[in-house]
């Protein structure tokens, strides 16, 4: 297996976490990442070097968005979290922070889970994003707020963020 | 406690948290929380809120990746795959009356079972309006139209009695599905209510119970050991939940 290969293969569980909290849909998020993969192994020969971490994430990112096009006047399938009798405390609160992403615009979401999940810094989300840093910056502070709120069940804020 | 001489911007805070602060800044922002008790609690929301994020994610890097996502399998069978792409990217354009050809290049494959639920759907609606041959062949044929589905679909086909719904079964067809043929069957109840049953060879092996709905119609889908279930009818989430429950524990117990 070539370095580059060996190197997608890596980041195959971190893609499919961010897919997960992006989607928070099991199915969803593993196409994405299958055809990410996809992608990527095509343009092998492509790939002039550089950081493939931050590519893979760049492509995902992508094509999430235009999934999300795609899917703008299709049906809307949604998991049925209220039938689960048994999940535990844990899984409750993983349903609300789960709920409190799903109330967040495309970008601000991406930006919040690359920083806070995936722990990539603020450049290279720039770079993902294709924006300058004070977009990121202000990305970031507006959906960290919007979670805060959602999460302590509270109406979003409308307080200016300084 | 001295306030630092230039004040603590949001931005920073963000910085702080996200480790992207100057390090002679950060000594400055420390004392500046320690001084501001509102900011201070920000900082641990956000702190915590990243706890909350790695609770429930992280444990989706330690799964076992999926076979369909291991690299040996994606070089080997990257033809399989584009014709795969192209033919949900025609059930999208013919689902999306069109939007989903503007996507074409993009291609991002909407998830298999999602389309697996397109076709139920669109079944349903071209069958449920049927007056005079909404079946194939009839319940009274019970017998003979499980064992017709079973033998063409590759797996056992259950026809389930579903009791104390008011459904009645009206019959069945076998339809061309996304994969393999697929089993329609129809249910009404006495006051002419319809709900109709798609099963097919699914992709996905198991998978938990959902809820779509498109233009007043719902359906409940799920897949059980390698077998796709649709349960089509109106859009009403509690009663199709009803039922959708009645048709797995069906199913389900006798082994299908």
């Amino acid at each position: 297996m070539t370095a580059f290969r060996q190197s997608v293969e890596a980041m195959i569980p971190a893609l499919r976490r961010y897919a997960r909290a992006l989607t928070r849909d099991a199915d969803i998020a593993d196409d994405l990442v299958q055809d990410t993969l996809v992608r990527a192994l095509r343009s092998e020969r492509l790939f002039l070097g550089g950081d493939v971490r931050s590519w893979l994430y760049t492509i995902l990112t992508n094509l999430n968005k235009n999934r999300r096009r795609s899917l703008a006047r299709r049906p809307q399938f949604m998991p049925l979290l209220d039938n689960n009798p048994d999940a535990s405390g844990t899984e409750a609160e993983g349903r609300d922070i789960a709920r409190a992403l799903a109330t967040l615009v495309e970008e601000q979401r991406s930006v919040l889970l690359l920083v806070m999940l995936e722990g990539l810094s603020y450049r290279e989300v720039a770079d993902i994003q294709g924006v300058p840093i004070g977009t990121v910056m202000s990305r970031l502070a507006r959906a960290r707020a919007h979670v805060k709120a959602s999460l302590e069940g509270e109406r979003v804020a409308l307080r200016r963020v300084k | 406690m001295t306030e630092p001489h230039i004040p603590v911007t949001e931005d920073e805070l963000h910085a702080y948290v996200d480790n992207e602060l100057p390090a002679e800044r950060r000594g400055d922002v420390e004392a500046w929380l320690a001084a501001h008790p509102d900011d201070a609690e920000r900082v641990q929301s956000w702190r915590t809120m990243a706890d909350a994020l790695h609770a429930r994610y992280d444990s989706v890097a330690d799964e076992a990746v999926p076979k369909r996502l291991e690299l040996e399998r994606l070089v080997r069978q990257p033809r399989r795959w584009v014709y795969g792409a192209i033919a949900a990217t025609l059930v999208a354009f013919v689902a999306g009356g069109g939007t989903g050809w503007v996507a074409r290049g993009a291609a991002a494959t909407p998830s298999a079972f999602q389309n697996f639920t397109l076709d139920a759907l669109d079944a349903h609606r071209l069958y449920v309006v049927e007056v005079r041959h909404p079946v194939e062949v009839a319940a009274s044929d019970r017998d003979h139209l499980v064992q017709w589905l079973s033998k063409r679909c590759g797996y056992d086909v259950k026809a389930p009695v579903l009791e104390g719904t008011g459904l009645k079964l009206v019959g069945g067809r076998l339809l061309p599905g996304p994969e393999a043929p697929a089993a329609f069957l129809m249910y009404e109840s006495p006051n002419g209510e319809r709900f109709t049953l798609y099963t097919s060879r699914a992709d996905t092996d198991t998978t938990q119970m959902r809820y779509a709905t498109s233009e007043g119609d719902g359906a409940m889908y799920w897949a059980d050991r390698g077998v796709g279930y649709v349960l089509s009818g109106p859009a009403d989430k509690d009663r199709l939940n009803q039922v959708a429950r009645m048709v797995y524990d069906k199913t389900d117990k006798n082994g299908g």
